[in-house]
């Protein structure tokens, strides 16, 4: 039954319709004739301080819950405060909504009063999107976002909705099919391509399952578990990829890339066949790429076809949703090895001695200071493999990616493809949103946190008790570290001041959260339990850290994997590895 | 450096060509010449785009093109396989002397002149790349004061019409070298 409404009372039962149970956002001029129906609506909206928090709080929701998160601004200022936020999304394959008002159709190309083409701005970075000026085509709109952002490779999805047409009478009539001839997504691998990789598999005899967000996305934790335990062959996770895969499973090698471990790095280049699952060869992975993995064949799966051979050429391509794709390969695989299975015992042992030789470690800072790593590993052990870790971007994140041991799918968050600053506080905020049972730490560093700490007085007011820990570096500490490495030790604009001003706790005090204050070693596993017995609050920790420690291990950018170093002028000893 | 001429067709909705156009310039493919038009079907446009693809396979452009959702189908364009044809038009300049000339050579690629006046001629012509190229190299001594021309339109030989086969294709065939069907 269709009913007479305005297209305001339309879009909101749209969202209602959606399933949406959660919206973060603010009002303004344009988008004001929505914010009248959502005021009666059962969606929680939450009131954040700037549109980009509402953006990243999508993003923080939509991580932790696998559902679409939504976030909704005004025209103009509103919606280009979301262009990060959206950027941000595309990169990471979030699947999200983003509601914007425009000005009125008529006014539209006129240069109005906060105009701006935000549909034309977030083409090269939304999955798709649309300009709405017609209030019959709302609950379409809505409905086939809401698809296209959660379907195939998850993605951010824009509606831009002219102020007359959610002023204008319409009628309300939530779509029963969705027809968009463009957009077919292959979920069901083919079975030819299945078998090629089975065969393929059991020629190798250095394999690595080279694992990427997408099985997180995918919820295929479970079925690479098995696969993997059926080959029997090492497993590397990547940023995105973090808890996909057991952290304490044998098996398990760490994280590639820029800053992975030896074993995970080595593994990939030494291998003759990379099983890649959801990943898509980015560059800080691959390092140089034609020094990358140059002896590997490789098999790529993944859910958008446009991946692979982007970068790598694949042997063996199979498109699909990576959880259908590892439950048809594990039959599969399991006949090709019964009938050949190859020996992969010494490519595991020379795996295995480089994890026991090159582990990640840190030394303790001489001046007595607390060391960075320090406190983040503890922050892993006291706050468990059942909290949620999101991360800002810099070297904190990098230890966190490090030093706090995942197990689970969906409590690792970060901002891997766009490396967002102020992704952090958001983004936990969100993540707490969506799981609200759960504890939720925002590993932040100063700068990060400078950017984004205002919606920590949104967490205070909304009942959203995040724990930040702010790693006070008093830098930019990743861009002090390429300083270091590779300017001569020239530090151009990185000393932010941050042990001086500001004052971190007061700050936190200020915006009604609870501040704490953590400088010496032995101080901060007192403090970080402090911090998990308060949660009726957000609690903000300063620790004031050790301002030159380094994430190693590091492949600088542009250069191959093979020159990976351990520290500082310090090469893994190849010879004593047998390779 | 390889040209490849692509068949597209697109949802008929306001911004398909920004978003067409914005990908190619944002992963750096060469558009050569792009021809956008109406279909017999209202709901429907069909773009002929004619590509350089040096550093970027094909497939990888299709595959990125066939991302966008208002892209319903693309199809490569094999030359010997279609009808090919672009417009021309030129001003040159033309005195009673040369008149003669400009004659000859406008039957000789089967041009017509549209319009004349003391000083100038304007020809029309239609034909493959080749053709157009070989009419301008023919006029050049005549001297060219202006010309416009389109972007090249194709259309496949025989009977079976790219709609149809759209409706009947699925999935995402790998390309053999022939001919690349892809929808997605």
């Amino acid at each position: 039954m269709s009913k007479a409404m305005n297209g305001a009372t339309s879009l909101v039962k749209s969202l209602e319709s959606a399933g949406v149970d959660v919206m973060f956002g603010i009002p303004g001029g344009a988008i004001l004739p929505a914010y009248d129906p959502i005021f009666d609506s059962s969606i929680r909206h939450i009131l954040v301080r700037h549109e980009q928090g509402a953006g990243h709080a999508a993003t923080g929701y939509a991580q932790v819950t696998g559902r679409v998160g939504v976030c909704i601004a005004t025209s103009g200022p509103g919606a280009t405060n979301l262009v990060t936020p959206l950027a941000d999304a595309a990169m990471d394959s979030v699947p999200m909504v983003a509601i914007t008002g425009q000005v009125p159709s008529a006014a539209i190309g006129t240069d109005a009063f906060q105009e701006a083409d935000i549909r034309g701005i977030t083409m090269p970075f939304t999955k798709h999107n649309y300009l709405i000026t017609n209030p019959d085509d709302i609950p379409r709109a809505i409905a086939e976002a809401f698809h296209i952002a959660s379907s195939g490779r998850p993605g951010p999805v824009l509606v831009d909705i002219a102020k007359d047409a959610l002023q204008k009478e319409t009628t309300f009539e939530w779509p029963t099919s969705i027809n968009l001839p463009g957009y077919h997504p292959q979920l069901t691998p083919d079975s030819g391509a299945i078998a090629d990789a089975a065969a393929l598999i059991t020629q190798s005899s250095k394999p690595v399952f080279y694992v990427g967000g997408g099985v997180i996305k995918a919820n295929a934790n479970r079925e690479l578990l098995q696969l993997a335990e059926l080959l029997g062959a090492p497993v590397v996770t990547t940023l995105m990829a973090r808890g996909a895969f057991p952290d304490s499973h044998t098996l398990h090698l760490g994280m590639p890339g820029m800053h992975g471990t030896v074993a995970a790095v080595t593994a990939l280049q030494k291998a003759d066949l990379l099983i890649t699952l959801g990943a898509r060869f980015d560059d800080r992975v691959t390092g140089k790429l034609s020094t990358f993995a140059t002896n590997a064949k490789v098999i790529h799966a993944d859910i958008d076809p446009a991946e692979i051979g982007k970068n790598r050429y694949a042997d063996v391509s199979i498109v699909g949703d990576v959880k259908e794709t590892i439950t048809a390969l594990i039959p599969a695989l399991k006949k090709a090895l019964e009938k050949n299975r190859p020996d992969l015992t010494p490519w595991l042992r020379q795996m295995y001695s480089l994890r026991s030789s090159y582990p990640l470690g840190y030394d303790a800072p001489a001046d007595g200071s607390v060391s960075p790593q320090y406190v983040i590993e503890r922050l892993g052990k006291i706050a468990g493999p059942d909290a949620i870790y999101v991360a800002g971007v810099g070297q904190h994140q990098m230890w966190a990616a490090q030093f706090v041991s995942y197990e689970k799918p969906r409590t690792w968050l970060n901002s891997g493809g766009l490396g967002t600053m102020g992704y952090s506080v958001p983004a936990a905020m969100g993540a707490k949103v969506g799981a609200p049972d759960t504890t939720v730490w925002a590993i932040d560093g100063d700068g990060c946190f400078q950017m984004t700490n205002q919606e920590l007085v949104t967490c205070a007011l909304n009942n959203i008790p995040i724990k930040v820990a702010i790693i006070n570096n008093e830098s930019l500490g990743m861009v002090r570290q390429w300083q270091t490495l590779f300017y001569e030790g020239r530090y151009s604009n990185t000393n932010l001041e941050s042990k001086r001003v500001p004052n971190f706790p007061m700050l936190a005090e200020a915006m009604g959260c609870v501040g704490l204050s953590c400088e010496r070693p032995e101080d901060v596993d007192k403090t970080i339990e402090k911090a998990m017995s308060i949660n009726d609050q957000p609690v903000v920790v300063d620790f004031r850290v050790f301002r030159d420690a380094m994430v190693w291990p590091m492949v600088a950018a542009g250069t191959s994997n093979d020159d990976i170093m351990v520290a500082r002028e310090l090469a893994p000893d190849w010879d004593s590895q047998e390779l | 450096m390889s040209k490849h001429t692509l068949s597209v067709l697109v949802e008929n909705s306001p911004g398909v060509l920004a978003r067409v156009s914005g990908l190619f310039s944002r992963r750096g493919y060469n558009i050569d010449s792009l021809a956008v038009g109406p279909t017999e079907n209202p709901l429907i446009s069909r773009m002929t785009i004619v590509i350089n693809v040096e550093g970027h396979p094909l497939e990888q452009v299709i595959r990125q093109l066939d991302k966008l959702v208002n892209v319903i189908h693309i199809t490569e364009v094999i030359d010997n396989k279609s009808v090919q044809a672009e417009l021309l038009m030129v001003k040159i300049s033309a005195t009673p002397k040369n008149r003669f000339d400009v004659e000859a050579v406008v039957e000789t690629y089967e041009a017509k002149i549209v319009d004349e006046d003391a000083t100038s001629i304007t020809i029309e012509a239609t034909g493959d790349t080749a053709k157009i190229a070989d009419l301008l190299s023919a006029l050049e001594r005549f001297g060219i004061r202006e010309l416009v021309q389109s972007g090249l339109i194709a259309l496949e030989r025989g009977s079976v019409t790219l709609s149809e086969r759209t409706l009947s294709t699925s999935g995402i065939p790998i390309a053999d070298g022939v001919q690349a069907d892809y929808q997605n």
